[in-house]
Parts: C-alpha cells; sequence; structure tokens
C-alpha cells in the first residue's frame, strides 16, 4: 500500500520534470501542487497503482497537456507574492547546458516529454507509452525526431565542443 | 541520412534502445559490429548520448533544492479543506449521538444545533460571527447579480480555480458538489475579509438562482483567546436573502442564497454528507 511517506519522497523528482517541462519555477511547482492534489482525491486508486512515480508522472502529464490547450487562466500571474526565479543552474562552465536548454525549449512539448522521461526518469519505452496514453511506435517516432532534431539544433556551432567538454 | 529509414536489418529504434542501453547483450554486440564501419552513425548516437547527459547535467540540481513548503504540505494533506476539522467530530457525534442522516429530507435545524453541539466544533461570539455573516451577505448581493462576471475562474478551469484558492488561502479548497441539491458550481472568486482573502464559491440552478459558499480563515484570529458556548450553526436572513453559517476551527463558512430556509438547510446537511463520506473512506 503507497501512502503518504512514499508520495513525500517523490516530490523533488516531481519538481525535476515539471521545471524541464514548464519555463519557469513557479509554473513548475504550480504544476507539482496540482499534481499532488490529484493524486490525493484519487488516493482511493492508489492501492491498484503498481508504480507510484510512473503514476504521478502520468497526472502531471494530463494536468500539463489541459493546461497547455487552455492557457486562457494564468493563476500564476494573479499571485504577486513569488518573485521570479532562474531557471537553471547559471555558473560556471555551463554555457553549452544553458544552449542545451534553449534548444530543448524549441522543440515541440511531444518531443520534449519523451525525451525528458527517457533522459531524467531514464523510463522505459513502455512506461512512456503508458504514461503518456500513446502507441509505443509513436514513443520511438517522438524520440528519434526530438533527439535528431535537438542535434540539428546544436550542430555546426561550438556548442557540441563544448558539450564534449562536458563529458 | 534520414533516421526513420531502418538501416539494413537494424531499425532506427533499435539504435535508440541501443543509445539507453535496453539491448540484450546479443544485439548490442551485433549493433557496436555494425557500427564499426559507419563513423557518421557513431557520431550521431553520441551526441545523442551527451544530450542525455546534458539534460541530466541542467535539471538534476533541482533535486537538491529545497522543497517549498506548500509543496510539502500538499503531499501530506489526506482530507479536503471542508473536511479537515469537521470530519473526525462529526463522526464520532453521530456514532454517540445517534442522529442519522436523512439523505432526502435533508435535516431539520434541529438536528443540526443538536450536532453541532456535541462535535468538535469551535465555539464562535455571535458578535464576529455575525459580522462574517453580513461579510457574506454583501459579497453575495454584489456579485450574483453580475451577468458578465459573476466568477474570477469558472467552473471549466476548476483545477486552476482550486490549485489558485488553496495557494491563496494557504489551506486546500476543494469547492463542494451540489449537484443533488439542484445546484451546479458556476466558480469562484477571492475577496478581502476582515483581515485577509476571503473564498467565495458561486453555484446556480437550473433556473439561474444563485447560492454562494463564503470561505474565511481569519475567524480564529477574531476568536482568539474567547470561548463561547454559543451553537455553532447560526441562521440569519436580510431581506429575502437567507444565510447559513458556522465556524469549523480556523474556518468560517457561509452559505447564501435568497430561496427557503428549508432548502438552504438541506445544502448545509449536504456538504456534511460529503465530508462524512470523505471521512468514512479513510
Amino acid at each position: 500500500m503507497l501512502d503518504e511517506q512514499q508520495l513525500l519522497t517523490w516530490v523533488p523528482r516531481l519538481r525535476r520534470y515539471a521545471r524541464a517541462l514548464a519555463y519557469n519555477r513557479d509554473d513548475a511547482d504550480d504544476l507539482v501542487q496540482d499534481t499532488l492534489e490529484r493524486a490525493w482525491a484519487k488516493a482511493g486508486l492508489w492501492q491498484g497503482v503498481a508504480n507510484m512515480r510512473n503514476w504521478l508522472l502520468m497526472i502531471m502529464h494530463n494536468l500539463h497537456v489541459d493546461r497547455h490547450r487552455r492557457p486562457g487562466v494564468q493563476t500564476v500571474d494573479m499571485d504577486d507574492e513569488t518573485p521570479e526565479v532562474p531557471v537553471a543552474p547559471t555558473q560556471g562552465d555551463r554555457l553549452a547546458v544553458r544552449d542545451l536548454e534553449s534548444a530543448l525549449n524549441m522543440l515541440p512539448i511531444e518531443q520534449k516529454e519523451v525525451l525528458l522521461l527517457v533522459a531524467l526518469e531514464d523510463m522505459a519505452y513502455a512506461e512512456i507509452a503508458h504514461a503518456l496514453s500513446i502507441p509505443i511506435g509513436t514513443v520511438m517516432s517522438r524520440l528519434s525526431r526530438g533527439r535528431e532534431r535537438l542535434r540539428a539544433l546544436m550542430e555546426g556551432s561550438e556548442i557540441t565542443q563544448r558539450l564534449k567538454v562536458v563529458k | 541520412m534520414n533516421p526513420f529509414q531502418p538501416t539494413h536489418s537494424i531499425a532506427e529504434a533499435e539504435l535508440h534502445a541501443y543509445v539507453d542501453a535496453r539491448l540484450p547483450l546479443v544485439r548490442r554486440q551485433e549493433i557496436e559490429d555494425w557500427l564499426v564501419t559507419r563513423p557518421d552513425e557513431v557520431a550521431r548516437l553520441e551526441s545523442y548520448r551527451l544530450q542525455k547527459r546534458g539534460l541530466r547535467e541542467m535539471f538534476d540540481p533541482i533535486l537538491q533544492e529545497q522543497v517549498p513548503h506548500r509543496l510539502l504540505s500538499t503531499a501530506r494533506r489526506r482530507v479536503p479543506w471542508y473536511a479537515q476539522r469537521l470530519a473526525a467530530g462529526l463522526a464520532v457525534a453521530l456514532i454517540s449521538g445517534g442522529i442519522g442522516w436523512s439523505l432526502h429530507g435533508g435535516l431539520p435545524m434541529e438536528s443540526l444545533a443538536a450536532i453541532s453541539s456535541s462535535t468538535s466544533l469551535a465555539p464562535i461570539s455571535l458578535a464576529s460571527a455575525a459580522g462574517f455573516a453580513q461579510r457574506a451577505a454583501i459579497a453575495h448581493a454584489v456579485y450574483s447579480p453580475d451577468q458578465r462576471r459573476p466568477v474570477e475562474v469558472d467552473a471549466a478551469h476548476e483545477d486552476q480555480l482550486v490549485s489558485w484558492l488553496s495557494k491563496r488561502m494557504g489551506a486546500p479548497m476543494k469547492p463542494p458538489h451540489l449537484q443533488t441539491e439542484g445546484y451546479s458550481l458556476e466558480g469562484g472568486r477571492l475577496l478581502p475579509g476582515g483581515q485577509g482573502p476571503v473564498a467565495q464559491f458561486m453555484y446556480q440552478d437550473a433556473e439561474g438562482r444563485k447560492l454562494t459558499l463564503y470561505v474565511s480563515n481569519e475567524v480564529a484570529d477574531v476568536e482568539s483567546g474567547e470561548k463561547n458556548s454559543a451553537a455553532a450553526f447560526k441562521f440569519t436572513q436580510q431581506g429575502s436573502l437567507k444565510v447559513f453559517y458556522w465556524v469549523d476551527g480556523p474556518f468560517g463558512y457561509a452559505i447564501s442564497a435568497d430561496t427557503d430556509r428549508d432548502s438552504l438547510t438541506r445544502v448545509a446537511a449536504e456538504v456534511h454528507r460529503q465530508l462524512t463520506s470523505v471521512a468514512s473512506t479513510k
């Protein structure tokens, strides 16, 4: 049986994925908060949830898609208490990483999601298919297109060289 | 080259599975053999690996950040706002008091009063609670006739409404659903109360008649240090507008509608029915 402590342990992971999806910290944390609330609202289902992380990521994906389709209500803008915070670490030799970020944000959201779930969560392709409610063939084509597009966006510049330095 | 064309017997998907280390050892070896004569493919796959590593470098530091308090408290939350304090006390009252709910006929006021007096509901002073009810009545009178903009966030965006009001009120705010009483949620708004924000949820029935639920969490401050044994459930009337209100711990609730007293009582009973059903599933 899943419980509150287990839910708490996933919060940092949810925040990482949400931050990669959303553009700023407030939007990302709002997305996490909505995900947690939805998870509690569906707490009756927890017993049947085989993998808490995948289930939470599925909820987050659905909420995110929902917001993407209906950008009409910007609740964050109404809150003046929370200042904007830089998204990515900016110290030192992270120039290449920042360039990767801007390239990432140029990807269609569908490709970005698959790339992030593979890279950050190391999810199996079948798990991603389930979480995003798409066929596994679609997962593979989005992964392929996303990776190739990301490569094209960064190719030819010195960024590729810098990325190798990161290694 | 076109990455979507299967290259010989090796599918594009397999190359990604190779990058992600998801192939069986044998197949992995076959691909490595195949790659020996294809430096372009090696370079492409290497750039994919670097993408993965770059993404981890970019976002992993977030794992080390301190999690904001509001997320921690949401993760710990078990019970919706309207049940937080009431549920336990009410469940006890239902058993020890032997009072049964009648879902069909609703509850007479006497029953509600009896329940309230036997629960752990915080006592309130008549004076300040009346002020609270007065503000609720004014808010109802101001916003319910508004044709163009009766709410700030409509019910179609209930998720956002809940998220926003919860954030501003500092406590989870989920509107009860009152369809069984003929009222559908129209939306909600944030209002200035006596000392801080107040949430107003608006409902309407099939004829467009409005009902508002007004929630304040500042009652406890008003009442601090004050002990009063007055019954927690109150009813007041301002012209044809009737207000049914009560205080539960830090929260004050007021239901306002231009309807008969019995209907309003049934709505209050329905709110309580919802929170007891929440309590019983725990």
